[in-house]
């Protein structure tokens, strides 16, 4: 019996846990292109900023494959898995052979269409490699452009601003965070973002990027310039499927996994950004790149892989970002729809910023500014879709909590963990 | 190496019917975390930055009762936490919070079911929770000193 596990990020030690919490003694086998041990990904805007060190960036203990009895196999790119005979074919020619895989090569970069793309000084913002890049640029003073106002983007300013950079960032729609925020929401953040000098370009987008071998600047679709000394790509990602593409492995915008983390091939599981897997709130497979998820299908795939009977079905988009001086946290539904009712609380003297998303009796998703305190009770009512009716009037409650749940839930809550 | 088997050997529950909403429990909680360990008047007189109590305590009166975390057998917060940060212990079955790796990202508040978490940003931004008074290695200090018996432990094992 060998396990191995394409992958080195959340779901892959989710997975490894998982299978130890079955299997104490086979060996696992991880196989990652980039070269560290296993580190948070969404931890280089920290890096970048400053804010932590790459040692600080390690997700696991330095003695966590010792301790799990793994052997990573690092800075080697998987390059084929041969699905018939069980094994993973790396870029050195060495063959890796499975009892049990599991394909957890998480998300890539979407690279807009713009031209000049290619040019030197011109990053995307996922890996550690790229932090380690913008860092050699981003000196005090110098002048940045990013292009996406999404969470990974306004990130990167962040990090950018506390560097003493002078920030640029220039997105399509119409507000900063369009997947999550509606206009009172991105109104606060741009307020915010103004204290701290980042220019923020709305409906506009890049035509062009200038510069010879090197990035000096951009050229906007409405004919304006803005020069820059490096720039910052954060259009989204995309489920990295590259590795098993023309494969017959089912593959949709992800790698498609039923609710135990398997694919349509035996002894294949998928866990984390590469999986479509079962979105709970919207009841249909969909991707959830987001670390929680990750872990959660990373520990659920390694407990079947290790032979349990779990499942995991309650995935759904969760965000908590700190962004310079706001607090942001979000959950579920994000967008207005058909048959859900919003409820929105705007207090300007304190400056937050609540907004409920209920459907019939459930509350299926939440947006909070600022005061973000025990957002994760909202979290809980959307997991395990409690009747909200009682109790709707209270959900905008500056001091919301177990009281004023009806007693028969109160209790129970009060003597759960 | 496994560390979501175990059980933490004991929990600490509140009797709403018997609170009184003194608050005698968030009181104790600060000394007990304050660097004059216990001693009320010190930490209350002398430090212009105490410590963030560890226990929440919900009131809507003639309602209260205090809420710590329950150091879960299948913690969200360690599942949910960006750095690592957030750790079971599998000795002792607690969820703790290490301070040096945590970078104030607040995915822990948003994925505890609990809503026991809080944001503390008096010396750098943490998020800090019930540690079970871990490092005083005695009862914790809001049982030992709810006056109504409130809040009990229960031993799991």
């Amino acid at each position: 019996m060998s396990y191995v596990i394409i992958g080195n990020s959340v779901a892959a030690v989710g997975a490894v846990e998982g299978i130890r919490k079955i299997d104490k003694v086979n060996p696992i086998v991880i196989i990652s292109d980039e070269p560290y041990h296993t580190y948070s990904r969404p931890l280089i805007s920290y890096y970048l900023a400053g804010k932590v060190t790459q040692d600080n960036m390690y997700y696991r203990g330095k003695d966590f494959y010792n301790t799990n009895n793994v052997e990573p196999i690092l800075g080697v790119k998987a390059q084929h898995i041969d699905f018939d005979k069980k094994e993973v074919v790396l870029e050195d020619g060495r063959k890796i052979s499975y009892t049990k895989l599991l394909i957890a090569t998480g998300s890539k970069p979407l690279t807009p269409p713009i031209e000049g793309v290619e040019k030197q000084n011109v990053f995307n913002f996922i890996k550690l490699d790229d932090a380690k890049a913008i860092e050699k640029v981003a000196t005090r003073g110098s002048k940045a452009v990013v292009i996406g106002a999404s969470f990974s983007g306004l990130k990167a300013v962040e990090a950018l601003v506390q560097r003493g950079v002078n920030v640029t960032v220039i997105d399509i729609m119409d507000r900063i965070m369009p997947r999550v925020f509606d206009e009172t929401a991105s109104s606060m953040a741009l307020k915010m973002l103004e204290k701290y000098e980042a220019k923020v370009l709305l409906k506009t987008s890049v035509e062009k990027i200038l510069g010879h071998q090197a990035a000096i600047g951009v050229l906007l679709k409405d004919g304006r310039e803005v020069p820059c000394d490096f720039i910052v790509l954060a259009a989204g990602v995309r489920c990295n499927t590259d590795l098993v593409k023309g494969t017959k492995l089912k593959i949709n915008r992800g790698i498609i996994v039923d609710t135990m983390m398997r694919t349509n091939i035996p002894d294949v599981y998928v866990a984390g950004d590469v999986a479509e897997g079962y979105n709970f709130i919207e009841e249909r497979n969909a991707e959830i790149p987001i670390i929680p998820n990750a872990y959660k299908q990373g520990e659920t795939a390694g407990q079947n892989m290790a032979g349990a009977q779990k499942i995991f079905d309650k995935g759904f988009i969760m965000n908590s970002m700190p962004l310079l001086d706001l607090s942001i946290v979000s959950a579920g539904v994000s967008t207005p729809g058909e048959g859900i009712t919003v409820k929105t609380i705007y207090n300007q003297e304190k400056n937050t910023y609540k907004k409920f998303y209920i459907r019939g009796n459930n509350l299926v998703g939440y947006l909070l500014i600022n005061d973000i305190d025990r957002a994760g009770i909202y979290t809980d009512l959307i997991r395990r879709k409690i009747d909200i009716s009682s109790f709707e009037h209270q959900l905008g409650r500056d001091d919301f909590g177990f009281i004023y749940l009806p007693k028969a839930l109160r209790s129970q809550l009060i003597l759960e963990g | 190496m496994d560390k979501s088997n175990i059980t933490a050997p004991k929990k600490i529950y509140a009797k709403e019917d018997v609170c009184i909403g003194c608050r005698l429990c968030e009181i104790h909680c600060i000394a007990a975390h304050s660097k004059y360990r216990h001693d009320l008047i010190k930490t209350f007189k002398k430090l212009s930055k105490r410590p963030l109590p560890r226990i929440v305590v919900e009131e809507d009166v003639p309602l209260s009762f205090g809420l710590q975390c329950r150091h879960c057998d299948e913690p969200e917060c360690v599942k949910a936490c960006i750095t690592g940060a957030m750790q079971k212990d599998p000795k002792t079955g607690l969820v703790i919070n290490d301070a040096e790796r945590c970078i104030g990202c607040w995915t822990c508040i948003l994925a505890c079911p609990y809503g026991v978490i809080r944001r503390d940003y008096t010396n750098k931004k943490v998020a800090s929770k019930c540690d079970f008074c871990l490092e005083s290695g005695s009862e914790p200090a809001c049982v030992k000193n709810c006056p109504n018996e409130a809040l009990y432990i229960k031993s799991l094992v």
